[in-house]
């Protein structure tokens, strides 16, 4: 277990971490904006890594079918939609348990992938490739690690702006927070909370559907059945850590993207650690948050006070 | 003066329970409408009825001339109505501002103009004399702010009529002076209210007419100017009430509850009691005044073990209990000021709510001997004449009033020995204010050890053998009940300092 130390600096090991932790962390961070979204309306969605290999294939089998990428991600997006169009039909309109509705679309879309992805296995596609962006990728160090990806880690960034404006400076923005903190005092004012819980739900799954694709067309550059290997569970705990707050989602995202493909790296250059004790690292990470954020319940950092809870206007409490 | 709205006929029903019985209700332009019933009356049903919460099952509803039909709050905001909840619709982890704009559509739409906001505020305030932090998260408002900005939140979309259900029932005596001002100088600016109260000395000096709901009907519309106390209190009831409590004299006994130095932080981390001793005999009703938000809370949950002090000393029958859970006091009552988030399990059924904490009393082998229970809770319920279709219902469904009794019937059944109850009679009718009255006397004849928190100086006088006054976490000093005055005991609630007694 002798780790090189001089090895590890000379061969850029940091740079190269550091550059591959923004790229594993773009899908975790498309999933958790969406994700976010719905939660701030009070939808817990616990399907996303249903929706995400939903995403993975279908972006890959767009690629693949039409050779163009850019057509797979928007695709894959408009496919996480659709579950999650089914998953808010459960939830708002029939306001069913919504845990059981979400673990069902898991299983969906496991199942469905599963099934009609076995043709693409060690199929070829055409991915999305990284951009050089002129002048800044030329400065040293910083270039390597920030500007030479591909748009969508921009876009990913871009987003999580977005979002975070979306949410706190519109008045959409204040009618999804209210949804999923008070549904009653929204409706009292006239906000359709209904349709408010759909749109958010909705827009996550797009997002959600995003992020799949990305794995499949910019990150592994391939599609294998389950590819997406538990990251939306991931991005579950990622939008817990992140305090429900677009912002901070960027450094949970590449702090967690960091850490999977630490494990990958640190085995290359001999450090002979388990690659399941750091797999289980993110975890327990989040198992650290949670007992924060129930310590820290009352403060600004808390789930939305009525995440999970069906809406049905009248019924007293 | 021309009619605004017209309720004709309005029926609701919730499964057995006729909430409203064919009301019919005219609000005229510009007039403060009294709407006055018992616990359970049916006024806040109908006020839903009329806000688009429920759709009625019959009747219809003329706002301005034209039928309407409100298909949801939207439909009624739209309209010009405004309403103000029994129970506060906001959102606590939301700052002021937000929750005014909420839902609405300001020039720079889908953009939340700020400024814009500001000023239009600003001017409100002006006009109203409604004052309010526009950045203070509401969490941090005490509930008299609560209320303004629930107010605030109907004038900023410039309602014609406005609703307030039992605003008055969570304000201290100031604060509904400052808030019957500004109703004043609303219908001076051509709004019309409908303002629902329990409390008729309130409805007589505010309101233009009154209009008096009983059992879900209308029992008649009166002229304020031309009725009373008496005829109000009748047609409430259905009978002549006496209105004046005797307390018999008690004979003391033993010392039951001592709190010595006691110190307590509330939930922001802050000193909220400190340094109170007090001690309280059988049979003695202590009653402490003062403005709430002085410590109280933190001091009663200290003695019920809700909170921890985190210095001094508790005893109960000279036994220390400072360290001991709820669990541990047993022969203490407790009778909150927060009758929902602490005193009951909203979604459960009105008879596990009542034993909840005695299930154990009930074991049969393995199981519950529910056949018993329910035996037991059909005859509390009876007792305490808590209103509910059945003993399986869930206590949410309870009107204010009858939630107190249900709390009442659990607490007073397990014969304490002290009892803590913390503004027992807000937000209750008049025959409700008199039977816990009785009740807490009866009790302490029995030889029960009463702490009474209570903001209303009536209440305090009418039942108290000696007075504390609470201020800033401290007790400013304690008088013998023949010794105190109103007087002295506003003085010390306002912040005077200790006069010797
Ligand atoms: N959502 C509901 N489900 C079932 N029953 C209800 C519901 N809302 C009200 N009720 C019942 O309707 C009746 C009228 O209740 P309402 O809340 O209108 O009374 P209120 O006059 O406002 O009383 P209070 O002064 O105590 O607030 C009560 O018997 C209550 O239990
Ligand atoms: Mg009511």
């Amino acid at each position: 277990m002798r780790v090189d130390v001089e090895a590890v600096i000379t061969s850029g090991f940091i740079i190269s971490l550091l550059a591959s932790s923004i790229r594993a962390g773009t899908p975790l961070l498309f999933a958790t904006l969406g994700e976010i979204v719905t939660e701030r309306s009070g939808i817990l969605n616990l399907g996303l890594e249903g929706i995400m290999i939903t995403g993975a294939f279908t972006g890959f089998a767009v690629s693949f079918l039409t050779g163009n990428p850019w057509l797979g991600i928007v695709l894959a997006g408009f496919a996480g939609m659709a579950l999650a169009f089914v998953h808010a039909f459960f939830s708002v309109t029939l306001k069913a348990n919504q845990s059981i509705t979400g673990l069902m679309l898991v299983l969906l879309g496991l199942g469905i992938t599963g099934f009609f992805g076995r043709d693409y296995i060690g199929q070829v596609a055409t991915y999305i490739d990284p951009i050089e962006i002129p002048v800044l990728s030329s400065i040293p160090v910083v270039g390597e690690i920030v500007f030479r990806h591909d748009p969508l880690v921009y876009l990913a960034l871009l987003l999580a702006f977005v979002i975070w404006f979306l949410l706190f400076r519109t008045r959409y923005g204040l009618e999804i927070i209210a949804s999923g903190e008070n549904p009653e005092a929204a409706d009292s004012l006239g906000v359709d909370v209904d349709r408010i819980r759909y749109l958010s739900t909705m827009l996550g799954g797009f997002l959600v559907g995003i992020g799949g694709a990305y794995l499949s067309l910019a990150y592994a550059k391939l599609w294998t059945e389950g590819m997406t290997a538990g990251r939306g569970w991931i991005c579950l705990a990622l939008v817990i850590f992140s305090g429900w707050m677009p912002q901070r989602a960027i450094l949970g995202a590449y702090l967690f993207g960091g850490l999977d493909v630490l494990s990958f790296k640190l085995q290359a250059v001999g450090f002979g650690v388990s690659y399941h004790l750091l797999a289980m690292v993110p975890y327990v990470v989040t198992i650290i948050f949670l007992l924060f954020s129930v310590i820290r319940k009352r403060e600004a950092f808390g789930a939305p006070a009525s995440l999970g809870l069906p809406y049905i206007r009248g019924k007293r409490y | 003066m021309e009619t605004l709205l017209e309720l004709r006929n309005i029926v609701k029903r919730f499964g057995d329970v006729i909430a409203n019985d064919h009301v019919n209700l005219e609000v005229r332009k510009g007039e403060i409408h009294g709407l006055l019933g018992e616990n359970g009356a049916g006024k806040t049903t109908l006020m839903n009825v009329l806000y688009g919460i429920y759709q009625p099952d019959e009747g219809e509803i003329i706002f301005e001339g034209k039928k309407v039909r409100f298909k949801s709050p939207k439909d009624a905001i739209s309209a010009g109505i405004g309403m103000v909840h029994q129970h506060f619709m906001l959102v606590p982890r939301m700052n002021v501002l937000q929750n005014l704009v909420l839902g609405y559509r300001t020039p720079s739409d889908p953009l939340v103009d700020v400024r814009w906001v500001e000023e239009k505020v600003r001017k409100l305030s002006r006009r109203y004399g409604i004052d309010i932090a526009l950045y203070e998260v509401v969490m941090n408002l005490s509930v008299g702010e609560e209320q303004r900005v629930e107010i605030l939140k109907a004038l900023f979309r410039d309602v014609k009529l406005l609703i307030l259900d039992e605003p008055t029932a969570v304000l201290t005596p100031k604060e509904v002076e400052t808030l019957f001002s500004a109703l004043k100088a609303m219908t001076k600016s051509g709004l019309t209210i409908i303002f629902i109260t329990h409390k008729l000395k309130e409805a007589l000096s505010v309101t233009d007419r009154i209009t008096v709901l009983r059992k879900g009907k209308n029992v008649g519309t009166v002229e304020t100017k031309k009725t009373n106390e008496r005829e109000l209190a009748r047609m409430m009831i259905g009978r002549e009430v006496v209105m004046d409590i005797q307390k018999p004299k008690i004979e003391f006994g033993s010392e039951i509850l001592k709190v010595q130095d006691l110190w307590v932080k509330d939930d922001r981390g802050q000193d909220a009691v400190k340094g109170v001793s007090f001690s309280i005999r059988s049979g003695e009703i202590f009653g402490v005044a003062g403005v709430s938000g002085n410590g109280q809370k933190e001091l009663e949950e200290a003695i019920a073990g809700l909170r921890k002090p985190f210095r001094g000393k508790i005893a109960l029958d000279g036994k220390d209990i400072t360290n001991l859970g709820v669990a541990g006091r047993k022969d203490i009552a407790y009778i909150p000021e927060d009758r929902i988030g602490v005193g009951l399990a909203p979604s459960l059924s009105v008879m596990e709510n009542l034993f909840m904490k005695d299930f154990k009393n009930f074991k049969k082998g393995l199981t519950l001997d529910f056949k018993s229970m329910e035996e037991e809770a059909r005859k509390l319920i009876e007792e305490f004449s808590v209103k509910t279709p059945s003993v399986h219902a869930p206590a949410s469904t309870l009107s204010g009033g009858n939630i107190q009794r249900l709390i009442l019937a659990r607490e007073f059944s397990r014969n304490p020995k002290v009892i803590i109850a913390s503004q027992p009679t807000r937000g209750l009718d008049v025959a409700g204010i008199d039977y816990v009255r009785r009740r807490l006397i009866e009790s302490a004849e029995k030889g029960c050890a009463v702490l009474l928190i209570s903001e209303d100086l009536d209440e305090i006088f009418q039942l108290s053998d000696r007075i504390a006054v609470m201020y800033e976490g401290e007790i400013r000093g304690i008088i013998p009940r023949e010794k105190a005055d109103y007087e002295t005991v506003g003085y010390l609630m306002a912040g005077g300092m200790e006069v010797a007694a």
